[in-house]
This record gives structure tokens, sequence and C-alpha cells, in this order.
């Protein structure tokens, strides 16, 4: 089939534009709430609404959160930045002009580390992000499927409108829909652990778009690009970016030309189709918006935010990584719930370098605790008792044969409800493994004693009547005895018998 | 800057939104033109040593703190508005398009 | 006695604050002066007698109790730009007939805090573009001197309504000359702040980075009291002066000793006519002879104002008005789709010379075209500040004329649009830089008319940035030593039509 010489013969170029709502208490510039899905239009004031005469004041939190997201991927920050008016009319949009950014943003540059599936290790660099506002939803009405093609009419709610929204740019460096969803990945989880956004798409607080072009092996010209729109999860990402390769690789193949357009993910279909056939350059006439003033952003400001910035995912992989064998699944479940990476890691620095030790604690942490947790109804995060501190605790108790593994487990489920402690407790409590030969072997004696039965049906060659006598060892000892010492000391005693 | 045929006003107007009738385009062609005959003597000055002044007062960093205000109740936020449907306000079909 | 609405805002503040009048009172007087005056002069588009009732009460009742209001009981009339919450807000366009505002301007609020009465919403040039009043859409306002001609614009109605003594004080608004040039034609005293030093939250936006409040009076004192009252930082704003504000009120003067007061070599009068180049001469002498040391300064690049401005306030004003679409409020005419529905009301709404403005300001946004006009304007305004800066430095004010002549009769510009332009010649450069000015009357010109029938003419001071005290101290010298402002009244006053 030809198609095999084409695919050797082209690569995928991709990049993509994600827009990002930010996580802040009102929105961008005036002081209506910023949360979503309240009552239609009760968000809203005459700022939100471009009400005559009224005037937008810029969010210092939104403004911090952008370069927060671009000192956090080691982009730098201009001394300088601004905002502009982009203009085009739109329904939902109230001033029928955007405030936004065009040629100088709060971020420039930047560079988006992430993990394959496999473990193995990418990067596509930014070109920028800036500092917008979103803009209110249109709800159409009449075409049946809630779609704008064959609405008779539109519904407005202007409860988002100026939600403040953080666009970001990537260079068309990705080469593959899994390098995409990778890079989209950890552009979210790095907004996750920043606590900036709740990057939701299903919400609507994440949205993306890809540009796609495919090019000649080794060629370094870009091709017709085409903008993918409307995918609404970031499998959907996945399966457009691979199936607008294919439909590109297909055209070429066919001897066709690919022109540059905007196309829409139909996810039922799982195909591209066109949005915008005749592309006409948009005239959206950007000037400074004068009702604002210029940002400067001071180095002291910056370095006082570089210093909140904390620990970013792909830092928290490579850190729990290195401190212990995880397979990349569990390490994927660590870094999706950043206190869980944030406590696993905060655990595993209490003994650095000692990997038995840090283990340990993760097979604890993704073992036994999230069990409790999950059985619970609550999360690492909002949970105070358990602490790195008495994690840590628990699995060095267990480690050194302190206590048995079912001590162990009960005392978790302790700490867990109670905190304190473990180290204590066991002390306070004697609840420290029984492990002293001279000690145990007289609980045997006993035991050897107490049943003959037992006795008899091993003498007699039943291996498994070992297992009632240690565990009537375990009964008297309330638990405490060394299980292996025990079962040692009763095959020693019943060999000499 | 140009001063050939100058500016093309149906083009502009469409920009902007604004319909224009025969008569209408006639006469502001004719102004404009005018217009833009004034406006090219800033073509005489020598500004390429010279920094584009956007707003006259050096204020830099204005910014809000993010803690909320009392939004208007929708009864006052709509209360101008054309036409309603419900708690929104509703607007004729929406003709996908380039701007 | 004379009866109240004769009174200068002092001297009814000071009635009121005495208990020797009510606020009550005054607003009756008030209102039958308005009801003598409106079918001659025409100042206001809508009476607000309710809200200044109730206002009016409030102040007693604020008196009674002992307080003192800088403006009790002073009639005020507000520039149809500006919100007043419960009054209908039309900045004299048809695309906002009858929208009812549902907030206040923060300068207006300021007034009705300090004990003004609200009579009634005074009549302008559309959005605020014209120089003579006979752009709105929704009245005529005719020229109390001589009811065939202008007032003067675009705060044609607050000019009137204060030479009309149909109030004491009136807010005005100027974006290139919207204040001083009307000021000048009607008789009163009329001042634009340095930019910023009063807040635009409330005001219509016709260009954010010009657009000025500032005060209507009959005496430089009261436009002093009112602009204290004004002034000041508000957070609702991004382009207000946080820096405290001087209490001009208390800066007022009886002479101009040690004062350099620059005429600008390129403002030569003569060509304005013999009557009026005499007029000026006069009133530069008489400056001397109050002691000031007149010096000679230049602004080479004052006559690329008019140009620079066209592009500039068009461009700002362009997409400050995209936001009249009939989708929120205001007019819509129905179209059958939303793109229909603007074209549509944007044509019906709105009137020919704001429809020209949009045009050309799209235009010198657009693409191809930015940096060739905006841009470049942009710099030229650099220019222009830079030249003010020079002359700041030999001289501490600078005196010129207040607008190209004295009131014309309507109809009287054609529609040549840039003759209409040139009534701003003189006001424009200031306010391409940012400055402080105000004009105070400076004597009459007949231009024709019968003896004793002469139409005002206004002086133009101006001050570097901030220094808001030293002009009105200087204009007060001027206004007590010449009284041009204080002792003639316009002839509809006496019944002469
Ligand atoms: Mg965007
Ligand atoms: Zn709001």
């Amino acid at each position: 089939m030809s198609g095999t010489v084409v695919e050797q013969a082209y690569e995928a170029v991709i990049g993509i534009e994600c827009h990002v709502e930010l996580k802040t208490v009102t929105k961008m510039f005036c002081g209506c709430r910023n949360e979503f899905g309240g009552d239609p239009d009760t968000q809203v004031c005459p700022v939100c609404l471009a009400l005559p005469g009224a005037l937008p004041v810029p969010n210092r939190v939104a403004v911090e959160h952008v370069v927060r997201a671009g000192l956090a991927l080691g982009a730098v920050i201009p001394p300088f930045s601004k905002f502009d008016r982009k203009n085009y009319f739109y329904p939902d949009m109230p001033k029928n002009y955007q405030i936004s950014q065009y040629d100088m943003p709060l971020v420039s540059g930047g560079v988006v580390r992430f993990r394959r599936d496999d473990g193995s290790e990418g990067s596509c660099r930014l070109t920028r992000i800036h500092l917008e506002e979103d803009t209110g939803k249109s709800t159409h009405m009449g075409s049946g499927d809630g779609r704008i093609a064959g609405s008779t009419h539109s519904l407005v709610d202007f409860n988002r409108a100026g939600v403040p929204l953080m666009e970001v740019v990537s260079e068309p460096e990705l080469r593959s829909a899994e390098d995409a969803v990778a890079f989209l990945e950890y552009l979210r989880l790095t907004f996750l652990y920043l606590g900036i956004s709740d990057v939701k798409m299903e919400e609507g607080s994440l949205r993306c778009d890809a540009n796609v072009s495919i090019r000649p092996v080794g060629s370094t010209e870009f091709g017709a690009k085409t903008e993918i729109k409307n995918m609404n999860s970031f499998r959907s990402v996945g399966r457009a970016i691979e199936s607008e390769i294919e439909r590109q690789r297909n055209v070429i193949a066919a001897g066709g030309r690919v022109p540059q357009e905007t196309r829409g993910w139909d996810e039922a279909n799982g195909v591209t189709h066109s949005m915008r056939s005749k592309e006409q350059a948009h005239d959206y006439r950007y000037f400074p918006d004068p009702d604002l003033v210029p940002l400067t952003l001071a180095a002291t400001w910056v370095d006082e935010l570089r210093h909140g910035i904390g620990l970013v995912p792909i830092v928290a992989y490579e850190r729990l990584e290195h401190a212990c064998a995880l397979a990349p699944a569990q390490l994927r479940q660590l870094l999706g719930d950043p206190a869980l990476a944030r406590f696993l890691l905060a655990t595993v620095e209490l003994h650095p370098d000692d990997g038995a030790f840090a283990q340990a604690a993760a097979n604890w942490l993704l073992g036994d605790v999230l069990r409790i947790l999950n059985e619970r109804g609550t999360s690492i995060g909002a949970q105070s008792t358990l602490t790195p501190r008495t994690l840590a605790e628990c699995a060095e108790l267990a480690m050194g044969g302190a206590i048995t593994s079912k001590t162990a487990k009960e005392l978790l489920e302790r700490v867990m409800s109670e905190g304190g402690s473990p180290k204590e407790i066991v002390q306070r409590e004697g609840l420290a493994q029984l492990s002293d030969p001279a000690a145990v072997a007289q609980i045997v004696a006993q035991v050897i004693s107490a049943n003959a039965k037992s006795v008899a049906d091993f003498q007699a060659g039943k291996e498994n009547a070992i297992k009632a006598l240690v565990g009537q060892v375990m009964k008297v000892s309330k638990g405490k005895a060394n299980p292996q010492l025990a079962e040692s000391l009763l095959r020693e005693r019943l060999k000499q018998t | 800057m140009s001063s050939g045929s100058g500016i093309d006003v149906r083009y502009v107007a469409r920009l902007a939104r604004l319909d224009l009738s025969e008569e209408e385009a006639v006469l502001y062609q004719r102004q404009l033109d005018r217009l833009l005959e004034h406006v090219e003597s800033l073509q005489r000055l020598d500004v390429s040593q010279v920094a584009p002044t956007a707003q006259v007062v050096p204020l830099t960093n204005v910014l809000r703190e993010d803690v909320p205000v009392p939004s208007l109740d929708r009864a006052a936020a709509l209360a101008g508005a054309p036409a309603r449907e419900g708690p929104f306000i509703r607007v004729p079909r929406i003709i996908e398009e380039q701007e | 006695m004379s009866a109240p609405h004769e009174w200068s805002a002092t001297r009814i503040a000071a009635a009121v604050n005495a208990g020797e009048i009510s606020a009550v009172e005054v607003l009756r007087a008030q209102q039958a002066q308005i009801e003598r005056m409106e079918p001659e002069v025409g100042a206001f588009l809508s009476l607000t007698a309710g809200l200044a009732q109730e206002q009016a009460r409030r102040v007693d009742e604020a008196v009674a109790a002992g307080r003192r209001l800088p403006l009790a009981g002073v009639p005020l009339a507000v520039k149809d730009n500006m919100c007043l919450q419960g009054t209908v807000t039309t900045a004299g366009s048809k695309i906002l007939a009858g929208w009812v505002a549902p907030y206040t301007a923060t300068a207006v609020a300021r007034l009705l805090e300090a004990g003004c009465l609200p009579v009634g919403k005074a009549n302008l040039d559309e959005f605020a573009m014209g120089s003579s009043c006979e752009n709105s859409a929704l009245g005529v306002t005719r020229n109390p001197w001589d009811l065939r001609r202008v007032p003067g614009g675009s705060s044609g109605g607050s000019v009137a309504a204060v030479a009309a003594r149909e109030a004491a004080l009136a807010t005005a608004s100027d974006t290139g000359g919207s204040i001083r040039e009307p000021a000048a034609f009607c008789g009163v005293v009329g001042m634009k702040p340095t930019y910023g030093r009063i807040s635009r939250y409330g005001l219509i936006a016709f260009a954010s980075s010009l657009d000025q409040i500032g005060p209507i009076a009959r005496t430089v004192e009261d436009a002093a009291s009112m602009y204290d009252v004004m002034a000041g930082h508000d957070p609702m704003d991004a382009t207000s002066l946080p820096r405290p504000v001087e209490p001009t009120a208390r800066a007022l003067r009886d002479d101009l000793r040690g004062l350099r007061v620059g005429l600008v070599r390129e403002f030569d009068t003569k060509g304005l006519g013999v009557e009026i180049d005499a007029v000026y001469r006069r009133a530069y002498e008489q400056l001397a002879a109050l002691g000031a040391e007149v010096v000679e300064v230049a602004l080479p690049h004052a006559e690329y104002g008019l140009a620079t401005y066209y592009l500039i306030a068009p461009a700002e004003a362009s997409s400050n008005l995209a936001r009249f679409d009939g989708v929120r409020y205001g007019l819509r005419v129905d179209g059958g789709s939303v793109q229909e529905m603007y074209g549509k009301t944007r044509a019906a709404g709105f009137g020919p010379e704001v429809k020209r403005r949009i045009l050309i300001g799209t235009y010198a946004l657009s693409s191809g075209y930015y940096d060739a006009y905006y841009v470049r304007a942009q710099k030229a305004r650099t220019l222009m500040a830079s030249d003010f800066e020079r002359a700041f430095a030999a001289c501490d004010l600078i005196a010129c004329p207040a607008a190209s002549s004295a009131a014309f009769e309507f109809g009287a510009k054609g529609d040549d649009p840039v003759a209409m332009y040139l009534m701003d010649y003189y006001t424009i450069p200031m306010s391409l830089a940012g400055l402080p000015a105000l004009s105070v009357p400076c004597g009459f010109a007949g231009d024709g008319l019968p003896q004793g029938r002469e139409l005002p003419l206004g002086l133009q001071l101006v001050a570097p940035l901030y220094e808001e005290a030293r002009l009105f101290g200087a204009a007060h010298a001027y206004e007590q030593a010449t009284r041009f402002g204080l002792d003639r009244v316009p002839p509809v006053l006496e019944g002469v039509r």
C-alpha cells in the first residue's frame, strides 16, 4: 500500500494553544465572583457587562498566577508588559473587544518537560503565556443539538464574561499525538500543582486547540497547518490529532494539497471536518488598551513569586523515580494528586538515599493509606492526623521487625484516626514484636503441650498443621510474637520429640 | 503612510459593523478622504527616534486586590436588555463566519 | 435681594450651611428658572426633579443635623454622558435613548455627597463628538448670548445651563476642547484637569486616553470648589492619579506677581480678525498689569495637533463604541442574524459625526495602516508633550485663546468636518499632553451683532501637569481684575431673544 511509503516520508508538526481559566476569587477586571455554574446573569456588574462608562481594573492575583506559571516552566518574565484590545464583534463578548496581550505578553518562552507512558522523556518549548479575559456563554437554540449550525437564536449568560484566562502557546515542536497529550498532561499538572487553575476540561477551565501539519522528514519548512477545535478531553485531543495526521497524509498521498483552515473534531465519528473553508486574515485591530496602564515586573516581585512556586510535577516525577522503584503507572497515579506526591516526597526525604525505606513508604501510601482514605471517603490533603513523619515511623517499625505487619496495620488505622506518634504508642502500650527466642520458646512449649492433635497431625506429615500452631502462638502472645521465629522454634521442637 | 486611493469605506464599515447606505458611502468617502489629506501632514514629521505615547500620565502596575464586591442583581443587570428569554439575553441566530 | 438661582455656588452653600435658606427653597427657585429658560435655551435632555427633590431633603436633614457640606444645596447640571443611577443617560445618542443607568459615575457621586442637587441631564454632541452641540441626536441647545448661535460643544448643554442660570454648576467632559471651547462661547468658566485627576468611572467613553471630566461654573472660585470635590484617586479607574490633591479653592490669589506667563509664538491671533485679536492682546496686557512676567514660548509641533488628535481620538472611539451593539442595552434593530442586527442597529443608532469617527478610527487601526497612522500619531503626541515640557521650563503658565472664534450660527460649518475640527485648534495640544487648562471670560466680540449684543470670548490658561492650584489661582486674579465674566449677563436672562 502506498500509505506505508508516505508514512516513512512524512512527519507531523504539532503545536498546542490552550486557554486556562485562572482560579481567583474575582474576575479579571471587576469584583464579581469567579465561580463556575452560578445562576445565569447573576455574577455581573457594569464592568463585565460593558455598561456605558464602566472601566476595567486588573486583578493582581491573576497577573501573579500567570507569572507563577511562567516561572514554573522556566520562562523569562519580561520587565515590561501591557494589555491590548483585540477588536471583533461577538454577542457573548460584551465590549466587542477582548482585553488581551498582543506584543508584550507577561511570559516569554519556557518549556514543558514531560514523561510519556513508557517513562521516556520529552519536551516542548513555549512561545508565550499571556493574560486575557473570558467571554460569556452562548446557548444555541432551535437546532435540536445545541449546535450553532441551524440554530434560530441564541441565549447569552454573561457570568463567565471577564473571568481571567491565561493563553498558553507552544512552539510547533511536538511530533506525535502521544507527545501532544503528554505535553498537555504535564501542563495541566503544573497548573494544578501551582493551584492557579482547576484545569477541568469538562467544566471548560482548560480548553485547547491543536495546530497540525505534516512535512517530509528532514525538512525544516512548515507545511500548511490546520487548527483543530472542539476537543473536550485529552483522549479526544489524541484521537483528533491522529485522525488529522492520517487525513493530511492521505490528501498528500493522493497528490492533493492541504489548505490552511480551521477544522472541528467530531467525537462521535472520529474525524475532523472543515469549519471555516475560506480562510481570510482576521483584522483584530490590536492596540494598547487606553483604560489600562503598563505592568512593570520588578525583579523583587518576580523573586517573591518564584520563592512561592514549590514542587512542580516533572521534578516530583524525577525525585520519586530516583527515590523508589515504582512502575510508570504508579508514578502517574501519585503525580495526579499533588498532595499525595508531596506527602510521599516529604516522607522519603526523612531518610534520603534509603531505597528500601522509600519503597516501603510508597507501598504503605499507595496501599493501606489510600485504602483507608477511600473507606473513609477522604483524601490525603483533607486529612491531618497522618503526617509524613508518622507514616515514616510506621514504615520503620514494620521494616525493622519491631512490630508485626498486623500490628502495623492496626497502628496505621489508629494514627489516621487519632494522630500521635506510632513509636511512642508502641513503646507506651508494649506492642513491640516479641523476638526474644527464650520468651517465644516458652510460649511454643506451652502451645505444643496444649495442642496435642495439631502436633500429632504435623508429625503424621500434615504440613498445614504448622500454620495452626503458629496461629496459636500468635494468639497466646496477643499478636506480638515474631511469626517466623515462632515457626522455626516449633519445627525445631517437634523434630526433637 | 500611503497617500494613494486611501480609505476603503466599505471594508472599514464592515469591520465596524456599520451598515452604510449608498449616499452615506459616497459622502463619507469624500469627507474621510479630505480628513486623511489633512492628517497626511504627520508624514512630514521625523519620528524615527521618538517613542509612542499611549498614556501621558506615567502610571504602572495599577492593580486591584482579589476581593469580591457585590454584583448587580439580575433585574438591574438585564433591565435595559432589548430582548430576554428567562434569565438570558436573547440574540438572533449567530452566523459562523470570518471576521 | 437676588434670587438664589442667580447666586454663586459658594454663596448658596454658605447660605444653606448657615440655615439662612433651605436646599428645598433653593431648588424651588432653580426649577422656576429652568422652566423660564428651557423653552429658549434647551440646555437639558431630561430633568431629574424627583431626584433633586429627594437630594434637597437629604441635604437639609444633614445641615439640620449639624453637618457642613462643601456644596450644600447647589443646583447641578450633569452632562448626559455621565451615569447617574436611575436617570436616563443617553450621551446624546439615539442608540442610548431611554437607557436608565443602574450606577453613578464617581465624579457625580462625589458631587452628590458634597450636597449638590442634580436638576437635569445636560445636552451634548453625540458621544461628546463635536464643537457646537449640533451633533446631539436628541435636542437643540441655543447659546444664551444669542439664540441663533450654537453654545459650543461638546459640553453645550452644561455651559448653556450655567450661563442661563439654570444651574450654578455643571459637570462637563473634555477630550480635545469640549469644556474650554463651549465655556468660552457661553461666557462661563470651564476647566479641564490633568489627565487622571478626576475619575472617568461612569463617564461614557469617547477617547479613553484623552477624556477628562471638569467643572463648569460662573466664577473661578465656584469652579475650584467643584473641582476640589470631584478630584482625587478612584480605585475604579486604573488611570486615576494616586497622588494627593492640593485644595485649589484656598490657592486663589489677587495678582500674578512672581508668575511667568508664556505666550505661544505659533498661536498668533492676527488670523482671528481685528476684533478678536484686540481682545486677546488686551488680555495679555492685563496679565502683565497684574504683575506677571510675560515671555514668549514655542510649541513647534502644535500645528500637528489636529492631525494627531483626529487619528488617536477616533481610533480609541471606534473601539469604545463597539459595545453599542443592540445586545445588552439601548437600541436594537432586528435582523435575520446577529450580524445583520449589529449593522442595522449601529446604522440607525449613530449619527453622521459618530459614524465618520468610527470609520476613520477603524481605518487607522486596521491591518496595514496601524503603524502609518495610529503609531505615528502616538509618536507625534510624544513630540507635543515634550514641546510643553520645554515651554514650561521658561514659564509657569501659558495663555492663549480658548477657541478660534466666538460662537457661530447654527449650520455655519456646513458639512466639512475639518472646518469644525479647526475650532479646537487651540485646545487639542493640551489635551494630547494631558495638561490642566481652563477658559475664563476675557472680553466680547461684536461679530456683526448690534451694540450691546456682543459674544463672549475665553482666555485659555494652561499649567504644567498637576498644577491645578496654580491655574485656578491665576485665573481668579485675572477674573477679579477684569470682571468680564461677572458683570454682564446673557441677554436671554433679560428677555431679549
Ligand atoms: Mg486568546
Ligand atoms: Zn463584573
